[in-house]
């Protein structure tokens, strides 16, 4: 059994399946056909469903690049840096698939492998694709995916569907060349260095090639695009549309990170990243075309864990080569059986929540910005000051719907809160009206409160959703009573 | 003439290992070298000299002034 997992619950209320009828969310949401659900449901990057029960981790099996992009610097390798390009260890594909091994013993929650670099995992092809046959060999149970920058990406179409690989990520963040030389200084095609618009065009013709064989296999396809602000913010609405049309089912826009730290082209010279509005304001206006990600972490290429609690440093080479692994697929099978009746019985919490919230006759107003903490399992299930990061929901009469995270430093070390931090945490969440978590302090309380956000402990190890939608439910009501007072 | 790596500024990528028609390059104990004696500066083979298109730091692969010109048979 799974016993290291199911401590996160173990404390919680019983809320049991209220509608026994209705609880069948095995076939996934209403605007998502059965065998696409099937495919996303365990994977933790493409439903955000998913994100609250499962885990990934990255193998960095794939050093080499093939282009040359602005915002990454390849000499760059850093233990406590949470971003993509960045590792602290490179594997070869024999350690990695013992790390995998490894990882599943200890982390049942663990669905997917991938590969995402460092480099480019199909300018690496030998190494990704040796990696993936170890893998698919000792636990076959494990989905496999990859990402890459598509400049190969045509040429390992039929290997990619060779693996029954059904998720690949493509970065995509440009259609015009002119755009794109402000992106990509060189690429290196057909034993050629290619520069400026010449490369930028030869990158996204294979891109758009890649993604459109893609998907006619059936290959689920998501799209990172990297909002750059000034160089692709206006273009990236047109990019949005040109890869719905070609199938891809899911798009992923992601803020520049540039810190002239990093020694990135853009830290250098200056190119900001885009604030959390200008993102929001991006992703808003291409809603309504491919499905657009808001739960993405953008992390390391070699990151452990459920997506924002990373724990590649528990698993370090050194580690991994001295333990002997065997694989036993039964821990994650149990899980999986265990997540599927906590979606079951949590949907039919949220629908008998949503049936009060159309049956009371208040006036329920705007939708409400909430935070919450958790450590996932779909529950508020962390205490306010262990959080590493609040989870973001938008509240209404229809549902709560997850719109984002934000990253936060710890408030509580060692037991002793430090007021700089606290300001930090409540401004990060200056615009939520509450934040729900499992405990928090008599200190922070009053400050949030102060703030302007009430914090709300009575929803402790619940489910999220529920919860959230009973407090916007009570809380409307108390505003009708007052008014009609 | 032949190329070399220079090791500091090498991340050991790989990326010339693969590109190189000669396989010259090869990594010897977590770095990597070109042997210059079959290093032919992809002369006959390629426009350019695939480690160097090849390689994402910039004057990491550099003309190794020790060995003379490479002579195309």
């Amino acid at each position: 059994m799974p016993t290291n997992i199911i401590p996160i619950f173990d404390q919680r209320k019983s809320s049991g399946c209220a509608s026994k009828g209705s609880c069948g969310s095995a076939s996934g949401p209403a605007d998502m056909a059965p065998e696409v659900w099937e495919k996303v449901k365990n994977h933790p990057c493409y439903s955000e469903q998913a994100h609250h029960h499962f885990a990934r981790m990255h193998i960095a099996v794939a050093p080499a690049c093939n282009i040359q992009c602005n915002y990454c610097n390849r000499k760059y390798d850093c233990a406590n840096e949470s971003r993509p390009g960045v590792v602290s260890e490179k594997l070869t594909p024999e350690l990695a698939a013992k790390k995998v091994l490894a990882v599943a013993a200890e982390i049942p929650q663990l669905s997917v492998v991938g590969i995402a670099g460092p480099g480019d995992a199909l300018a690496n092809p030998a190494k990704t694709f040796k990696t993936f046959e170890l893998i698919q060999k000792a636990a076959p149970d494990i989905k496999l995916c990859l990402s890459t920058n598509g400049l190969a990406l045509p040429d390992y179409v039929q290997t990619i569907s060779d693996f029954n690989i059904d998720h690949v990520t493509v970065t995509i963040n440009m259609l015009d060349p002119e755009i794109g030389e402000q992106i990509y200084p060189w690429i290196f095609y057909q034993h050629k260095r290619w520069h400026g618009r010449d490369a930028a065009k030869i990158l996204s013709e294979r891109q758009l090639l890649g993604l459109e064989m893609l998907t006619a296999r059936g290959v689920l396809v998501k799209v990172n695009s990297v909002l750059i602000p000034g160089v692709n913010d206006q273009h990236l609405g047109e990019v949005n549309k040109a890869v719905k049309a070609r199938g891809a089912f899911l798009h992923n826009i992601m803020p520049l990170i540039s810190d002239p730290a990093h020694g990135t082209h853009y830290g250098l010279t200056g190119q900001r990243g885009p604030s959390p509005q200008e993102l929001k304001a991006v992703q808003d206006h291409c809603e309504g075309g491919a499905n657009l990600m808001r739960h993405c972490r953008q992390c390391r290429a070699d990151a452990v864990g459920l997506l924002g609690d990373d724990r590649g440093a528990e698993f370090s080479t050194d580690k991994i080569a001295a333990m002997d692994v065997s694989y036993d697929p039964q821990p994650h099978q149990a899980y999986l059986e265990y997540v599927e009746k906590e979606r079951s019985d949590s949907a039919a919490a949220r629908d008998a929540e949503l049936a009060a919230i159309s049956a009371q006759s208040s006036d329920f107003g705007t939708a409400k910005l909430v935070a919450v903490a958790t450590r996932g399992g779909g529950r508020i299930n962390q205490h306010f000051g262990h959080a590493s990061e609040f989870q973001i929901y938008e509240v209404s009469a229809a549902g709560a719907k997850y719109v984002g995270q934000r990253r936060v430093e710890h408030y509580c070390q060692g037991g002793y809160g430090e007021e700089e931090v606290l300001e930090g945490v409540i401004a990060m969440i200056s615009d939520c009206a509450a934040v729900f978590v499992a405990k928090v302090g008599l200190c922070p309380k009053k400050d949030l409160a102060a703030a302007g956000i009430e914090p709300v402990e009575e929803y402790a190890f619940e489910y999220t959703e529920t919860s959230l939608l009973a407090w916007f439910r009570r809380q409307s009501a108390d505003v009708s009573r007052q008014a009609a007072a | 003439m032949a190329y070399k790596i220079i090791v500091d500024e090498c991340t050991n990528c790989a990326a010339c290992e693969t590109e190189c028609p000669n396989d010259a390059i090869n990594e010897k104990k977590g770095t990597f070298k070109i042997d210059a004696a079959n290093c032919s500066e992809c002369i006959g083979y390629f426009d350019e000299p695939q480690c160097i298109a090849a390689c994402p730091i910039p004057d990491c692969i550099v003309v190794d002034d020790k060995v003379p010109r490479y002579v195309a048979a």
